[in-house]
């Protein structure tokens, strides 16, 4: 569990950070968000001690971050960049066993483990012996990715990690990352402006503006519970397609005809958002298979929605 | 106009011995300076790629120190350190160091930060990022810097030699005041081959792969280091004195090769340029030098001349030597010039010099108050009918004779006067003369006659005893092989000396050429 309390950094008398606290627990993924320059990269480095804060405490476990060698801490965390950072004079190999070293593994336990991740991450065993740069942008990011997991950490901290890549690829490798059983186990903290992002792989989503936390909570607590103007604000321009992909079957269960509600919900999957139901409308004709489209129409869908939506908004 | 022209490899095989001693000296001095330089310049650039706000001035420094001409440099050690190689390799150090800084700092400046922010957040050491992330990365830059202060050492010490440190420069410099284009060569070629070589073998080293590199790295400072030792081989030293002659002197028949020949004088030697032997003899860096009889320097160091009891030093008396067609072209310029003839004796030149060099008076004022108290000046008549130009060598008597001559030419004809002074030697300066790019200098019949002439020895042993059948010797040879006339003697003789410290030579009771012979031989 990471506890931060009472962080402040200034720069030149600027408070780029200003008396944040926040606890994040075992396993949840907490996304820092806001526009460029509202704390959250400085925020996320404090953690690990790449920026020493003016003010405030880190625990980790309980144990004060500023305790002890910063080296030996980092090591501890995994690490993902956006601009990836890898050695462009080593190896993928290299590049990924540079914490191990750091630990001191022996080569076949390095090796072992490279080889189960890059599979994990569809990234070929011949790429191990190329330098960097003769990997894709995408490749390259998931050898970061790689790099960061290697060891196993139990927390990782992301800085806009998916931020360099282009639409596509970032959506493959975002949902590849979810998907991951890693990604489920680890107490994350992830640093981006993307809201669609934020809203995707988070479990909570704290809220930054000017060094200061507008609003810490679920999404769907942002969607519906905003604390001010401001989480109004800055969701407003993507707020349908956010309410669709947050909002779940499950949600909707009391809402929708009766029709459904007699089925076995072991016989499809109540997980899926709104958004995702709606993409198998779309798609209609050759998704007759799926058990929701027999039993349920557009229409009422969207009926349920819209009642959940004012039921939330109250 | 020698019968036993010789190539220059014919040159370099003879003196083949001596060539190596030379390479090996000079390879010694580039690479001990750069490695001193590498270990003072390596943390600096590292230093102020840390902390940026020393940047600015330690370049700045560097860069000051690298404009200082190499010449003055040296010239700032001889009090510090003496001479010799101390002073040489700390000068070499100086002008190695700004590339290397400033390779090292641009190198580290120039990586990604985003790699050192990666290496930080994975948990390296400030000390393994060094090592594993920036100076690997930085390494094709750095290396480039210490390629450019390998060839810039390579080329500055060939300077060393004029204090004494050695190396090609023995050759260069020998073979410029000895009209000797062989000698100049074997040391100009190898000082070129070694450039071109170690230049081709960083370059090589610079495109190795990173990785390969890093192994290099680790032997880079071992084969550094090997190099250097070449230096310090050489240095044993003999004798309990020790001398210090000029490059000219060492090859002169008139000089070492007299002494050692005719006196059978055994005596550990150094090269070293006249600008800083006497004051090194002075401060008993050495004991002996190979001065001139009428420098000035004599009074200020209280040196005393060793009698040349066997006579193997020919006369040396100084006389403006002129092109005949320059006669013809300024009428009234040889009376001009005969003005000065007779009117200077030893002990006035010494006294004129000592004037120059110890009380830094400057030549111009020396010469005009010295006329004035002949009754030989005369204020400029600013005439236009022509512009004679005057040549000299490169110490203080030639600047005063070639002031003393400027305002006879311009108080005594209508000629305006262009002055080419501190021409590098005595090649530079007849060459000049006989490619007509001036009309006269200063010259000395010794030397017309040991270095441009060069004559059968049994010739040379026959007039150089008298000072007057040399002069004529000279006047008539001149006369037909280049039509250059030799004017009345000045009169005084300036002739080589050996010197030595007035205190010392009276303790050792040694005041004669065979005198200091015996001395050593039974020490």
């Amino acid at each position: 569990m990471i506890a931060v309390s009472g962080l402040t950094k200034s720069y030149s008398g600027n408070k780029a950070v200003d008396d944040i606290s926040f606890r994040v627990s075992e396993g949840e993924n907490l996304v820092l968000l806001g526009t460029s320059g509202c704390g959250k990269t400085t925020t996320l480095k404090m953690i690990n001690r790449l920026i020493s804060p003016d003010a405030g405490v880190v625990t980790i476990d309980g144990a004060d971050v500023s305790e002890g060698k910063p080296e030996e801490l980092r090591r501890k965390i995994g690490y993902v960049m956006q601009n990836i950072g890898l050695f462009p004079h080593f190896t993928i190999a290299e590049n990924i066993a540079v914490v191990p070293k750091l630990l001191h593994w022996d080569a076949d336990k390095t090796l072992k483990r490279t080889l189960e991740l890059i599979e994990k991450f569809q990234l070929p065993q011949s790429c191990l012996k190329l330098y960097p740069q003769e990997l894709s942008g995408g490749q390259q990011q998931r050898v970061g990715l790689t790099r960061a997991l290697i060891t196993d950490p139990a927390i990782l901290l992301m800085d806009e990690p998916f931020g360099a890549l282009d639409n596509v690829t970032r959506s493959g490798i975002q949902a590849e990352f979810k998907a991951l059983e890693e990604f489920k186990r680890k107490t994350i903290v992830m640093v981006t402006h993307d809201v669609q992002e934020a809203f995707e792989l988070a479990d909570r989503i704290c809220l930054m503006d000017r060094g200061k936390i507008i609003q810490i909570g679920t999404p769907k607590e942002l969607l519906y519970k905003p604390a001010n103007d401001f989480v109004i604000k800055f969701l407003d321009s993507q707020r349908l397609v956010l309410e669709f992909k947050t909002t779940t079957i499950s949600d909707l269960w009391n809402l929708l005809p009766d029709s459904l509600s007699k089925l076995n919900t072991d016989k499809f999957d109540s997980h899926l958002s709104v958004w995702e139901v709606m993409e198998l409308f779309s798609s209609a004709s050759s998704s007759q298979e799926n058990v929701i489209l027999n039993h349920i129409t557009y229409e009422e869908l969207t009926v349920a929605f819209h009642k959940y939506q004012k039921r939330e908004k109250r | 106009m020698n019968p036993q022209q010789q190539n220059v490899w014919g040159f370099m095989y003879e003196q083949s011995d001596k060539l190596l001693a030379q390479t090996g000296q000079h390879l010694g001095l580039t690479f001990i300076s750069l490695l001193l330089a590498i270990a003072i310049g390596l943390p600096l650039g590292i230093l102020i790629a840390r902390k940026a706000k020393l940047a600015g001035s330690v370049l700045g420094i560097a860069g000051v120190l690298q404009t200082i001409p190499s010449i003055a440099l040296l010239g700032f050690m001889i009090p510090l350190l003496g001479i010799g190689a101390k002073p040489a390799i700390v000068a070499l150090l100086i002008y190695a160091l700004l590339p290397i800084i400033r390779n090292t700092y641009t190198g580290i400046q120039g990586i990604d930060r985003h790699v050192i922010e990666a290496a930080r957040a994975l948990g390296m050491s400030k000390q393994q990022i060094l090592l594993r992330i920036e100076l690997p990365l930085a390494m094709p830059v750095l290396l480039a810097g210490i390629r450019t202060a390998t060839v810039i050492n390579v080329g500055v010490a060939t300077l060393a030699s004029y204090i004494a440190a050695g190396g090609l420069g023995e050759f260069i410099f020998g073979g410029i005041s000895l009209n000797n284009t062989n000698m100049i060569l074997a040391g100009a070629i190898p000082a070129a081959a070694l450039a071109v070589i170690l230049d081709f073998l960083l370059s090589r080293l610079q495109k190795l792969d990173v990785k390969k590199m890093l192994k290099f790295l680790y032997l880079f400072p071992v084969a550094i280091v090997a190099m250097g030792v070449f230096y310090l081989i050489p240095q044993s030293s003999g004798t309990k004195l020790k001398a210090g002659f000029t490059p000219e002197f060492m090859g002169r028949q008139d000089g070492d090769l007299g002494l050692k020949s005719i006196y059978g004088l055994k005596i550990h030697t150094t090269v070293i340029s006249d600008a800083v032997m006497y004051k090194a003899a002075y401060e008993g860096e050495i004991d002996v030098i190979s001065g001139y009889s009428t420098d000035g320097r004599l009074k200020a160091f209280d040196l005393r001349i060793l009698d040349d009891d066997k006579g193997i030093f020919p006369p040396y008396y100084a006389a403006p030597i002129v092109r005949e067609s320059s006669l013809i072209k300024f009428p009234g310029l040889e009376d001009a010039l005969n003005l000065l003839s007779g009117k200077i004796t030893d002990s006035i030149m010494t006294e004129l010099n000592y004037r120059t060099d110890q009380l830094k008076q400057s030549p111009e004022l020396v010469a005009k108050e010295f006329l004035k108290a002949k009754g030989l000046y005369k204020a400029p008549r600013g005439g236009n009918a022509g512009s004679v130009r005057i040549g000299s060598k490169i110490f203080g008597e030639q600047y005063i004779l070639a002031e003393m001559y400027r305002m006879l030419i311009e108080g005594n004809t209508s000629y305006s006067v262009a002055t080419k002074t501190g021409l590098g030697g005595t090649k530079i300066c007849f060459d000049a003369l006989t490619n007509d790019q001036i009309d006269f200098y200063p010259e000395y019949t010794g030397t017309g006659l040991l270095v441009l002439l060069q004559p059968d020895p049994k010739i040379v042993n026959l007039i150089t005893k008298d000072k007057g059948k040399t002069y004529n010797y000279v006047k008539t040879a001149f006369h037909n092989q280049f039509k250059i006339k030799w004017l009345k003697p000045i009169g005084f003789n300036n002739s080589y000396a050996l010197m030595m410290r007035r205190k010392q030579s009276e303790s050792l009771n040694v005041t004669s050429i065979t005198k200091l012979k015996n001395y050593l031989d039974q020490h």
